[in-house]
């Protein structure tokens, strides 16, 4: 491939990510069907089912599903160069939205129909919260083992102050400790149930 | 200096936020927290604003923590910090494995991790409860865990996404309380 060849592809990456990031409200799954469209159907990117695994490993790193998406299908079409430029598709709209609702915000909080908006939206997010705390505690609380991991968490978190990253850690450490015993085959298959049967 | 805390936090949790979107609150909240960037109830709006506006939500919340913090250059080195390690690692994992998620090991660790990730984010919810006065150790405010109850049943049984359920709940904020 040409220098210029390349340079038209990754001007192509991050325009296709750059239109994609200003209608996926809400981030990650919602810009699954759209995705597909954009890197499947219109431009032949990657086949179809592809994407399932993409998103598999987008999912399990770090990160923004949706960020970690364009990163790895920037990655496989042009390298390094292609992996950033997806990145910045992704990120740049939303970031110039994002200042001028802060900058409004800020500057419009006091107010009181403002105020009474959010007494009302506080809850709301406490809710989302909670219904992020389902969605993953359904794959997450599989068995008696990953409850009271769940439980022990809950209480580390509520009474001793830890950095977050050290409980990962030790979450992380204690799979793999229990997982060595020989539970792996019940949790791939349980997980893999959860996966096609949750939503 | 604000700056350069502002980047260390965010390439912190930008390699410690597993799960993504809502699931990416607690660290960031750990680290605001720490920091004195927002105080709890702002940064709950901040989240609202992230949920109602396009794009990931743990982006979103980056660049309005950051803006909040120090402006403008603030914004940019905070959505730079979250999303360098995922690029990092997302290039490492395409090297090393095509197919990290079938990894024996790594299963064995999300095995432990996701629970965690679950304690975690419930621990973030009663956090958030307790700070925009929602429930207390004497008192609970019933308008407000009304319209937690509400929203979650919505969340849970209808198809309405997210950010139109908490434009909702703005509307029957400003309804209720103006």
């Amino acid at each position: 491939m040409g220098e210029g060849s390349k340079f038209t592809l990754i001007w192509k990456v991050f325009l296709t990510f750059l239109k994609i990031s200003p209608i996926t409200f809400g981030g990650g799954y919602a810009m699954i069907p759209l995705l597909e469209k954009a890197i499947a159907e219109k431009n032949r990117w990657v086949k179809k089912g592809e994407i399932a695994d993409i998103l598999a490993v987008a999912q399990t790193v770090p990160g923004s599903i949706a960020v970690n998406t364009a990163t790895f299908i920037g990655y496989r079409l042009a390298g390094i160069s292609g992996a950033i430029s997806a990145t910045l598709g992704i990120i740049a709209p939303t970031f110039f939205m994002i200042i001028l609702l802060a900058a409004l915000f800020l500057g419009f909080q006091h107010e009181p129909l403002v105020h009474a908006a959010f007494l009302g939206i506080r809850p709301t997010i406490v809710a989302l919260i909670l219904l992020a705390a389902f969605k993953i505690g359904k794959t997450a609380v599989i068995d008696k083992t990953t409850l009271f991991l769940t439980a022990a968490s809950l209480l580390v978190f509520l009474f001793v102050p830890v950095q977050p990253i050290f409980v990962l850690l030790c979450g992380a450490l204690a799979g793999i400790i229990l997982q060595a015993k020989g539970k792996s085959k019940q949790f791939v298959e349980n997980y893999e149930h959860a996966k096609t049967g949750g939503k | 200096m604000v700056l350069w805390n502002l980047f260390v936090s965010f390439i912190k949790i930008g390699f410690v936020s597993f799960g993504g979107g809502y699931a990416m609150i607690p660290v960031i909240q750990y680290e605001v927290e720490k920091h004195g960037w927002l105080s709890v109830q702002q940064f709950t709006d901040v989240i609202a604003i992230s949920g109602m506006s396009p794009g990931p939500i743990a982006a979103n919340a980056a660049v309005f923590v950051g803006y909040k913090a120090g402006g403008i250059s603030g914004a940019i080195i905070a959505i730079l910090a979250i999303s360098v390690p995922s690029l990092i690692i997302v290039l490492l994992v395409s090297l090393v494995f095509t197919k990290v998620q079938h990894q024996p090991m790594i299963q064995s660790a999300f095995y432990g991790l996701r629970p965690v990730i679950t304690g975690m984010i419930i621990f973030a919810a009663v956090q958030f409860a307790i700070q925009n006065n929602l429930i207390g150790i004497h008192h609970f405010h019933v308008t407000s865990l009304l319209f937690l109850f509400v929203s979650l049943g919505l969340l849970l049984f209808t198809r309405l996404h997210p950010a139109f359920v908490i434009l909702l709940s703005g509307i029957a904020g400003i309804i209720v309380y103006f």
